[in-house]
């Protein structure tokens, strides 16, 4: 380990900016010229457009131009799409309702964007947008997934008869049913996962700026992946050809999946910039990102799980009914199949699994990726599984797990997936000697005594991570690959500049992409430079969600890394007058090993640019590219384990420990690795015990602010405890698994675990407020 | 439009401005210091939070108009040129921040806590003082370290100071 390298705990890079206001977000952007837009939005669930009158509103104060979604639609700009191609089991394709950017006759959610106001000031294009007169006609609506099935519910969309998008299955239905009938003992369980809002505290934005004179678009935006933004906007939604686009995600505050999909306003403001002739920018407020950013989960599922007389799981069934919301967001089809149901082995060694999922159209936000994904979902289903089962069948929920764990590896699953390394064993031994799990009956006891109720709980969580291998997401539906592309651009002086398709919204790339370079040529990490976020400067790239940066981003880095040291290698070995194979590059030198001979790092980059004295043939400079396409998904696992005290007269939950033990493999700076955790957790306890997205019948938000949706805040939180084990694994060549997503996964499960156990029922769903846990004690009387 | 007068970060300076705007809109976009933040519309998450004739105050819950005459300071008026007040050093060195979206605002929150109660502050009370700050990547667990951190150096520096 060296003091800036791989496993050194450097501090960041980028925190000086952040920690003086010299951050640069998408809203902080000014260019000559610039105007302001505001978005007329659909107050209602559902309804015709019967007329868009917007007389009053062109004259008022300021105001550029009102545009509405048939201008848009005349010029030609496309709707918006679903990326990831999901057949049903009758083998036909998934039912995807017509996405106009701006609703031309239907509006089907509450904040459906109608028209776009520009004006001088952000005031005046709000005034004007309260002035635009629209003529509504009501339709019914529908907000739960389960209602939206049932015969004679409101029709969301004519392609999708009934609401419903798929009805799609994994596994073997026939195996389960044999087992189930055969089996010692089955759990069954209702397990409801509540609907969230990601709320990265940055709210999205976008300042769209068109070129007459080069005919060229510039588009800031608030993205986790501006090439694929720009690829989807030209491609598919007809802004302009990729090479008249330039997509810039420059300071991002957060995305947590949010910030994946390309939304309706960024093309808007684009094309408003193009037919106003001024620069656009728009900035979400609260409220409108609320009723907006894809939310995330909302699923309700049935389950039974088998097991023998040994208390081994015989084999698993889930039925599955997920709320997309009102259109389908870019990757929403594969949230609830390919990252949900390929994850429901868990640790276990289950011979037979059968999953069924049905998606469904509803009046509500689109839903879609928040951290995690699909894997929070299916550890929460499980995991809440495993422990009812463990109280069923009077063994301690420890135990229940240790028999069934995977043990050898590579283990293949019954739903895809190929496990490749873990050490299940170790996460939960460590989890529960730092939780001192046995002295639990006695901290119960001085509980009691103090007439509180106390609980532990734990959950053991594995994801997939590192998406992922191309060709196999492709055999899968997915329309893109998911590769990462690196440029590592070595100046005639020696400094480093690493250009990266991975973008950094929080997770320290600047730090850690650095470090890996500082580790591997020895030069100081000052010296290298980390670029990403802006099409015009990175070739390509996929960008950063399912804790993919490491595990491929930086992969990409290897291989072009791996480049440039051969290539320095020659020209060092030419200018020693020694052999390649005896050139090794240390502490910023290029050695002949076993001598004293040595070429500073400089010299070599100097001497490459200069081009006086290199081997014949090759070509000056020294800068290469790299793909890097993953062979296999990434299988961080881990345990946590929490404990609570509740206040039965208030039904007050007080987390009064918190474990978790990781494995993610190697790790390149634990202390970004421990903040990835802390952040992680911290929103699975805003899921178990805070946040929840609620909709009345009408289809009318009723937590959009903060006023009214509980966030966590500081006093909500104790200090968490962390440890790591680590099985590299085997795919990549860093041994990286990715613990962007765990810290979420891995924690609701945990504290409802947990919260069930103080209470002695499991009636509880998330949240569990005071009020709801309240009530569940009452029940207990 | 009405002209507003304070004196920001050591400087006076002055804008005209609707007597509508916000206080956080009038630093944000009249005198070009973009590292005050708007994170939410009801005064909630705390990412606008600026020191007002030294004390902190959201600035997104005062008119600009209601300011004139005050002595304002931000984040990027909280150390000199190039420096790093202790609180945003102890940010730095504990790994508080991640997006750096909500950050400004809690190390100003920070600095006006460690005003107020310094040399007493405990876990609790530093997350209870915390309560309008909203972070949604760190799980404050860094930040609760690194205020309590910057809270005991401070203390020091007085103790050696007197």
């Amino acid at each position: 380990m060296g003091v800036e390298g791989i496993g050194a705990r450097v501090t960041r890079k980028e925190d000086k900016r952040f920690l003086t206001g010299k951050g640069r977000y998408t809203d902080d952007m000014t260019v000559p010229g610039m105007k302001y837009a505001y978005f007329v939005r659909s107050p209602y669930g559902h309804a015709k457009i019967r007329n868009i009158d917007a007389t009053a509103a062109k004259a008022m104060p300021g105001v550029i131009d009102v545009l509405d979604g048939k201008q848009l639609q005349a010029d030609g700009i496309g709707n918006l799409i679903c990326g990831w191609m999901i057949h049903s089991k009758d083998g036909t394709p998934m039912k995807m309702g017509a996405w106009h950017p701006l609703a031309v006759d239907t509006v089907r959610y509450v904040g459906d964007a109608i028209a776009i106001v520009v004006a001088d000031s952000s005031g005046e294009a709000r005034d004007a947008a309260e002035a635009v007169v629209i003529d509504y006609e009501q339709l019914p609506t529908v907000v739960e997934a389960v209602a939206a099935l049932a015969p004679g519910a409101p029709q969301i969309h004519p392609e999708a008869p009934g609401n419903l998008i798929f009805d799609w299955q994994i596994g073997e239905s026939d195996a389960v049913d044999k087992a189930i009938a055969a089996a010692a003992h089955v759990t069954e369980i209702e397990i409801l996962n509540n609907r969230l809002s990601p709320n990265p505290m940055e709210p999205r934005a976008t300042l769209g700026i068109y070129d007459t004179a080069e005919d060229h678009y510039t588009c800031y935006t608030t993205s986790q992946n501006p090439h694929v933004a720009r690829l989807v906007m030209s491609a598919f939604y007809n802004v302009a050809p990729e090479n008249k686009l330039r997509v810039i995600a420059p300071d991002v505050g957060g995305g947590f999946g949010s910030k994946i999909y390309i939304y309706p306003e960024e093309i808007i403001c684009l094309w408003a910039s193009k037919k106003t002739g001024v620069p656009v920018k728009w900035t979400s407020d609260r409220t409108e990102a609320f009723l907006t950013d894809a939310h995330g989960r909302d699923h309700v599922s049935k389950v039974k799980m088998a097991f023998d007389a040994n208390n081994r799981i015989t084999a698993l069934k889930v039925d599955t009914i997920a709320n997309l919301g009102a259109y389908m967001s870019l990757f929403s089809s594969a949230v609830p199949t390919y990252l949900y149901a390929t994850l429901l082995s868990g640790q276990y060694a289950i011979p037979a699994i059968h999953a069924n999922v049905r998606t469904v159209y509803t009046n509500t936000v689109p839903v879609d990726a928040y951290r995690g994904a699909g894997r929070p979902e299916a550890t929460y289903l499980l995991e809440r599984t495993m422990e009812t089962a463990a109280r069923e069948l009077g063994v301690s929920p420890a135990e229940l797990r240790r028999t069934n764990f995977i043990r050898t590896f590579p283990y293949q699953t019954p739903v895809i997936m190929n496990y490749d390394a873990g050490d299940y064993e170790a996460s939960l031994n460590a989890a529960m000697q730092a939780a001192d799990w046995n002295g639990f009956a006695a901290r119960r006891t001085q509980s009691e005594a103090k007439g509180k109720k106390r609980g532990i709980g734990m959950s053991c969580y594995i994801e997939a991570c590192g998406i992922a291998p191309s060709a196999a997401v492709g055999s899968l539906g997915a329309g893109v690959g998911l590769w990462e592309s690196a440029e590592v651009r070595v100046n005639a002086v020696g400094t480093i500049e690493v250009l990266t398709g991975s973008h950094s919204h929080g997770q320290g790339h600047e730090t850690t992409f650095a470090q890996l370079v500082a580790g591997r040529l020895g030069v100081p990490i000052e010296s290298i430079n980390i670029v990403h976020g802006d099409t015009d400067k990175v070739q390509m790239g996929m960008g950063t969600y399912g804790s993919r940066s490491g595990a491929v981003g930086m992969s990409a880095v290897v291989k072009a890394l791996d480049k440039v040291e051969a290539k320095a290698k020659k020209i060092a070995a030419h200018l020693m007058e020694a052999s390649e194979e005896d050139i090794v590059i240390e502490n910023g030198e290029l050695k002949v090993a076993g001598t004293d001979k040595s070429v500073p790092w400089f010299q070599v980059a100097l001497a490459s640019y200069t081009a006086h004295n290199l081997p014949s043939g090759m070509e000056p400079g020294l800068k290469e590219t790299a793909f890097y396409d993953p062979s296999n998904f990434t299988f961080p696992a881990g345990c946590y384990i929490a404990e609570v005290e509740i206040d039965p007269d208030t039904g007050e939950t007080d987390i009064v420990q918190f474990v978790a033990a990781d494995d993610f493999g190697n790790i390149i700076n634990p202390m970004i690795v421990e903040g990835q955790v802390h952040g992680g957790i911290a929103q699975g306890v805003g899921q178990a015990l805070l946040e929840n997205v609620q909709y009345d019948a009408n289809g009318q938000l009723l937590t959009a602010s903060y006023m009214d949706y509980a966030m966590p805040r500081a006093d909500d939180l104790p200090s968490f405890t962390l440890s790591h084990q680590n099985t590299p694994c085997p795919s990549n060549p860093l041994g990286i698994k990715g613990c962007g997503e765990a810290g979420a996964i891995g924690s609701p499960p945990a504290l409802i675990n947990a919260i069930t156990d103080a209470i002695g029922h499991n009636k509880l769903t998330m949240p569990a407020t005071p009020m709801k846990v309240w009530q569940a004690l009452q029940t207990a009387h | 439009m009405t002209k507003v007068t304070l004196t920001v970060n050591g400087r006076a300076m002055s804008g005209e401005c609707e007597d509508r705007t916000l206080l956080v809109h009038f630093i944000r976009e009249k005198l070009g210091l973009t590292g005050t933040h708007v994170g939410c519309d009801t005064t909630q998450c705390g990412a606008c939070v600026v020191h007002m004739d030294g004390h902190s105050v959201k600035s997104c819950s005062i008119l600009a108009v209601q300011a004139s005459g005050s002595t304002i300071t931000t984040i990027e008026g909280l150390a000199g040129q190039g420096e790093l007040h202790p609180v945003q050093a102890a940010f730095k060195e504990h790994h508080g921040l991640q997006c750096g979206f909500c950050t400004p605002g809690m190390v100003m929150t920070a600095v006006d806590l460690i005003n107020r109660e310094g040399g007493t502050l405990t876990e609790e009370t530093v997350r209870a003082g915390l309560e309008g700050n909203i972070c949604r990547c760190t799980g404050y667990h860094n930040i609760v370290k690194a205020i309590l951190a910057a809270d005991a150096e401070m203390a020091t520096g007085r103790q050696a100071a007197e």
